[in-house]
């Protein structure tokens, strides 16, 4: 899709404020048939559902589907301001309008720093060195021929809600939180890849390197390889997309997105990390004292309402009201969110539907009779080893304005008396 | 899970880990042979690099400022460059080779990546203008914030902070909000985005 349709694509400022961008042709349909009270043509009259009269389209029209023309609005959409270009730059995953706990590929964020490689599998390789008894090069061929493992998680770039530190600043979960997305992946556990080179006691530490023009490299310790990273090939069942890694990218399950490094080329093994530029100039925590914190990998524990949201407002007025959104943590699983209505002065445990898996995200649901009055609406995440999702003031205290990354604090939207939504911050 | 073996893939040849291991550590542990002074390093960096990042490291438009921001770390806008802000100077040397100019990466010879880094060295004011660098001085050098950085502690403070049973019911008086997006509207429309802060 070029670059001019897309813009007319997206909901203006107006749409948000109006709530206009999330109604569709059917439901404003169905909202003058019941104001009217007459028989409902699109029921009554043939005519109006060519549907029903004449044949679709064969199976063979679209040999890899896209979504329905109703659904174009569902897409990536990035923030021009945030970056010096698109190249090196980021975009975002659109929560609000996604349900369940699984990301469609052609939607998940993207993040590169030297824009999408394209790398031809035959062309592709993979080579162990460093401190092992064997250095190793595979080919993709050879990586297809492990024992292979699949797992959900999520994948959550540490600059998600970065933005917000500073104060309320973006109107719409997806500019908010959609640095993020929870696909399953199909990999080969990265300690079978070790054991094969034959892992020597003095490597403490794994290099991670990219095969990208960015040069992508982070420092992971041995433990963290050993345990639960895979070198991934496939997202949902299909391989990855370009935009994702093709053909094959690092999964490092709870920790922040920077470190699942794509277009995977090599694991180096070493006895001390490398301090690289994405562990030293970024992906370090500036605090109020002028100190920064150091390879803070964990993503703690997080949530956010996606409907309503900014994007998504409520349009059938007062009445019988779906509240729903996503948590998950680095830590373990998500058994508990709270929400609530009125601004934190009252909470109510939310319903959790699908599955609960560690280190994956999980869906909350709460559904209440709304009166019509204007809503204070957050969510607060507790994940499995007790941590309770803080809000962005218990954060402040801690770190300031100016760490950048990892920002979990709870998220207050604004619902006004029409079921518009905003961004804001509360006392 | 020591012996484990499948028989996949074979031995790489020491010209392949040669190629792509080019990775150097704090300590230099990588560096190739080499040198260049400030001065050789200014002519690269103007021909190759001032075109974003300034003439001397204060940076074009949006892209990353190189110099400068010393002693800023605590102010409500920090300027974070290698002077202010970066632990290492392998650092340097290691990102210039590996990743720059941005869109033809390693397209330096060692001996410019060393007389580049000696130039970031002197517009950082950290070294006079007849200051050479190369493999055999270059663990000599510090930068002003190695020790400005600790391990995460999040363990430690924030986590138990964070890990008590919240209130339910009654848990606050009266609710102000404090700050509204819509004031600043910054957020993506059909009109462009204005607005030229950064946030990252």
């Amino acid at each position: 899709m070029d670059d001019t349709k897309f813009k007319g694509m997206k909901p203006s400022r107006r749409q948000f404020l109006t709530g206009a961008a999330a109604v569709g042709t059917a439901s404003v349909a169905a909202t003058v048939a019941k104001a009217q009270g007459a028989p409902d043509p699109l029921i009554t009259d043939i005519g109006q559902q060519p549907w029903s009269q004449y044949l679709g389209p064969g199976v063979d029209v679209a040999p890899y589907g896209m979504p329905i023309k109703f659904e174009n609005h569902v897409r990536r959409t990035s923030v021009e301001w945030l970056t010096a270009d698109t190249v090196s730059s980021i975009n975002f995953t659109p929560l609000h309008e996604l349900d369940g706990i699984i990301t469609p590929n052609g939607l998940c964020f993207e993040r590169h720093h030297g824009g999408a490689a394209e790398i031809a599998p035959a062309d592709y390789r993979l080579m162990i060195n460093g401190l092992v008894n064997r250095e190793l090069v595979f080919t993709l061929e050879d990586l297809m021929r492990f024992p292979r493992e699949n797992h959900v998680y999520f994948l959550e770039c540490a600059a998600n809600t970065g933005m917000e530190w500073a104060g309320a600043q973006l109107n719409g979960c997806q500019f908010t939180h959609g640095m993020i997305h929870n696909v399953m992946y199909t990999g080969i556990p990265l300690k079978l890849l070790l054991a094969e080179a034959g892992l020597q006691d003095s490597g403490k530490w794994l290099l991670a390197e990219g095969a990208d023009a960015s040069g992508m490299t982070r420092s992971i310790p041995i433990e963290k390889a050993l345990d639960d990273c895979l070198v991934a090939f496939k997202m949902n069942g299909e391989m990855l997309r370009q935009e994702q890694g093709y053909p094959v990218r690092l999964v490092v399950p709870g920790w922040e997105g920077n470190m699942w490094v794509k277009w995977l080329r090599r694991l180096e093994i070493g006895d001390e990390p490398w301090h690289h530029r994405e562990e030293t100039s970024k992906y370090t925590d500036l605090l109020e004292d002028g100190q920064a914190r150091r390879f803070t990998w964990e993503m703690d524990a997080k949530s956010v309402i996606t409907n309503p949201s900014p994007q998504a407002p409520i349009t059938h007025g007062p009445g019988y009201t779906v509240l729903t959104g996503v948590a998950w943590s680095g830590r373990g699983t998500i058994p508990r969110v709270d929400v609530t209505l009125d601004g934190g002065k009252n909470w109510h445990q939310a319903r959790m539907s699908g599955p609960s898996m560690a280190k994956s995200m999980h869906r909350f649901y709460f559904e209440f009779e709304w009166d019509g009055r204007p809503l204070l609406l957050q969510s607060r995440a507790h994940d499995s080893t007790g941590y309770v999702q803080p809000t962005k003031a218990q954060l402040r205290e801690w770190r300031g304005d100016n760490s950048i990354y990892h920002n979990n604090g709870i998220q207050t939207w604004y619902v006004n008396e029409q079921g518009e939504a905003e961004n804001v911050e509360i006392s | 899970l020591a012996g484990i073996s499948f028989g996949l893939g074979r031995d790489a040849l020491p010209e392949e880990v040669a190629a792509w291991d080019i990775d150097i550590r704090p300590d230099g542990v990588g560096l190739p042979a080499g040198s260049g002074d400030v001065w050789t390093g200014e002519e690269v960096f103007i021909e190759k690099c001032s075109v974003c990042h300034g003439d001397f490291g204060e940076a074009v438009g949006r892209w990353p400022v190189l110099a400068g921001g010393w002693d800023s770390l605590t102010h409500e806008d920090p300027v974070k460059t290698i002077g202010s802000y970066w632990p290492y100077l392998s650092t340097v040397w290691d990102y210039v080779y590996r990743a720059m100019p941005y869109g033809e990466a390693q397209s330096l010879t060692p001996d410019e990546v060393y007389a580049i880094t000696a130039y970031l060295l002197y517009v950082n004011n950290l070294v006079d203008d007849d200051f050479e660098l190369s493999d055999e001085n270059f663990a000599e050098v510090d930068l002003p914030n190695e020790g400005g950085f600790y391990l995460d502690d999040r363990a430690e403070g924030e986590i138990p902070a964070f890990s008590a049973e919240p209130c339910m019911e009654n848990c606050k008086d009266s609710v102000e909000i404090t700050m509204r997006a819509t004031v600043l509207d910054v957020t993506p429309d059909d009109e462009e985005a204005t607005v030229t802060e950064a946030a990252a």
